[in-house]
């Protein structure tokens, strides 16, 4: 019984990190921007491929092969910002937020798409020659994969944190969060942090891929799951917090783990969204959020 | 002159209404009659969605989550032989049940929360759907089965959402609507009740959309009870509604008629690339051309009478030398 219960913590745990990272770009975007990309799992599935490609054609270790998506990710961030997002920036905050939300769901279409295209239907997913490997800590199974994912997640949102908090672009960005129009006055380029912005959030978006295609698997079809993964988990941790995400990825991974194993694993999502939905009618500012989410 | 245009437009209607009306008798091909059927489907769902999305400007991204809710409902009490049209019409009160369980809660806050919400109901469903009835639903009774009965259904159904659009815009709940959208903050300061407005457009929007899933349950032979709940049906009459205008009466039925006519044209000639150009055509006009193809057409027809304006006073500029 305590055995049980501690594996589902631990898988709880393990999978909420990587919930995290999933929702890591859609928070700093959001956060940033004001932009909501429901097109955000599409951008994961991207990132997923190009980990696949590099994994089979190169032969790389499947959690090097992060280098190629977070960069091709940023890529097709700053291609998609230049294109579509910038032309959202004139309009006036709720138009804003209305448009962006219908914008992304023609790109995650056009997207969806586009990988049929390029990748078939087929599910693919990264198999490493260590994937079977699993250490026990008193009677709890611990998954090498699953404990390297949460350590790349937490790598992410430690770097992620340190640019934000020390470096001069990063203290551009959080100006641009209190308050873009002052910040404009001082100086900053908008267009230049908002770009920056979607191509750092789109990079996530990259290496949450890698991890969902070593954890998971990737397919055209799955953006709309993996989107609403983010979308909850950013909701829980609070609008645009980022560390609040990863707060938000654990109760989502700890709700979802204990409703596979006291309810069905069919529920699994299910009980994320209902969780979701009840937040937002009780909690709109999430469960950790300040009143001025 | 706009008491005519609107006369023009209503007899438009009528004879559009009496051509598909007359049209099984000339018809009799089964396969220009299911997408006829395809069509007024889209037409009730872009219609329908446009009452909430178009004229309140509440973005519903969880339409499927009522249409696959009155069709789960009609079916399953329609297969289990209760007659029909009651079937058809509790399918309908259920998706409006649904349709306020959500937009209660969530219409006391602003911003993004109702369409996050509703696809996050929509999405529920689906998986929940799916998981209780994971088998294809059959219609036992496939030697009674008649197509034309399943088109008359859908074209009342359409004209049923045009005509309860059109009353409701030229209403005064339509321009307490069309008040909210524009601001609410605007809206509240004239005595307008944003709440009670945004209910209204849901409840009657959800009511038609279930009542489209009801038609949807009766057409289908065979169909996965979870298909319905799918996100294209909230994504394919958004994307019509847009493409062809949102707050106008004729703008989704334009969006679904440009939608069913390419999608057969791409399917014969390009394939699998036609939503790849759909979602890019809807990019470009919620970036560019807020209006839609409507407007499109305004601005041509305000361009052509200012050049005839322009020319007969150029012309009086003249004589008066």
């Amino acid at each position: 019984m305590i055995e049980s219960l501690g594996q589902t913590l631990a898988y709880g745990i393990l999978v909420g990190a990587l919930y995290g990272l999933v929702a890591l770009g859609l928070s700093l975007v959001f956060g940033v921007t004001k932009l909501l990309n429901v097109a955000h799992g599409e951008l994961i599935m991207f990132g997923g491929y190009l980990s696949f490609w590099a994994f089979s054609m190169l032969g790389l270790d499947p959690f090097l092969t992060i280098i190629f998506s977070m960069v091709g990710l940023a890529l097709i961030g700053v291609l998609l910002y230049k294109l579509v997002f910038s032309w959202t920036i004139k309009f006036s905050e709720d138009v804003k937020i209305k448009n962006t939300l219908l914008v992304a769901f023609g790109l995650s279409v056009i997207l969806q798409n586009l990988a049929l295209r390029f990748w078939t239907a087929d599910e693919r997913s990264i198999t490493a020659s260590y994937t079977g490997v699993a250490f026990t800590i008193l009677g709890v199974r611990f998954p090498a994969v699953r404990v390297i994912s949460l350590v790349v997640a937490a790598v992410c949102l430690i770097a992620l944190q340190l640019f934000l908090k020390k470096t001069y672009t990063g203290k551009a960005i959080r100006a641009t969060v209190q308050n873009w129009e002052a910040a404009s006055l001082m100086g900053i380029d908008i267009h230049k942090v908002y770009l920056l912005s979607f191509a750092i959030g789109a990079a996530l978006a990259g290496a949450a891929g890698t991890l969902v295609a070593v954890n998971y698997s990737v397919m055209p079809s799955m953006g709309l799951e993996w989107t609403m993964i983010a979308l909850v988990t950013m909701v829980l941790g609070g609008l645009g917090n980022i560390p609040g995400t990863f707060i938000g990825g654990l109760v989502l991974g700890l709700t979802e783990s204990a409703t596979s194993f006291y309810i069905s694993s069919n529920y699994r999502a299910v009980a994320g969204l209902v969780l979701f939905l009840l937040v937002l009618i009780f909690r709109p500012q999430g469960l950790f959020g300040s009143k001025e989410g | 002159m706009a008491n005519n245009k609107r006369n023009a437009t209503l007899i438009f209607f009528i004879i559009a209404g009496i051509v598909l009306a007359l049209l099984p008798l000339a018809i009799k091909k089964d396969n220009v009659i299911n997408l006829l059927v395809l069509f007024l489907l889209y037409v009730t769902l872009a219609s329908s969605w446009n009452i909430l999305g178009g004229y309140t400007g509440q973005t519903n991204l969880g339409q499927a989550a009522f249409f696959g809710m009155g069709s789960l409902v009609t079916r399953l009490m329609w297969i289990g032989g209760i007659p029909f049209p009651i079937s058809f019409l509790t399918g309908g009160v259920v998706a409006v049940a649904l349709a306020l369980l959500i937009g209660v809660p969530a219409f006391r806050l602003r911003g993004v929360y109702f369409a996050i919400g509703t696809l996050a109901l929509a999405q529920i469903l689906f998986i929940t759907v799916g998981n209780i009835f994971p088998d294809m639903s059959y219609n036992p009774d496939l030697a009674n089965y008649q197509i034309v009965t399943r088109y008359y259904l859908f074209l009342g159904l359409a004209v049923l959402t045009i005509g309860s659009a059109y009353y409701l815009v030229n209403s005064r709940w339509g321009l307490g609507m069309m008040a909210v959208r524009e601001g609410e903050e605007a809206a509240e300061s004239l005595g307008i009740s944003a709440r009670k407005h945004k209910l209204l457009a849901l409840t009657i929007s959800a009511f038609l959309t279930g009542l489209a899933g009801g038609a949807f349950a009766f057409y289908h032979v065979s169909y996965y009870l979870y298909m319905p709940f799918g996100a294209e049906w909230t994504f394919d009459p958004i994307m019509m509604a847009y493409i062809g205008g949102t707050g106008t009466i004729i703008g989704p039925i334009i969006g679904a008629v440009f939608f069913v006519g390419i999608k057969q044209f791409l399917l014969m000639n390009v394939g699998e690339y036609h939503l790849i150009i759909f979602g890019t055509l809807f990019i470009l006009i919620v970036l560019f051309l807020p209006g839609g193809l409507v407007e499109v057409w305004k601005r041509l027809q305000n361009r052509l009478s200012r050049s005839k304006n322009h020319e007969r006073s150029n012309s009086s500029n003249t004589t008066n030398h």
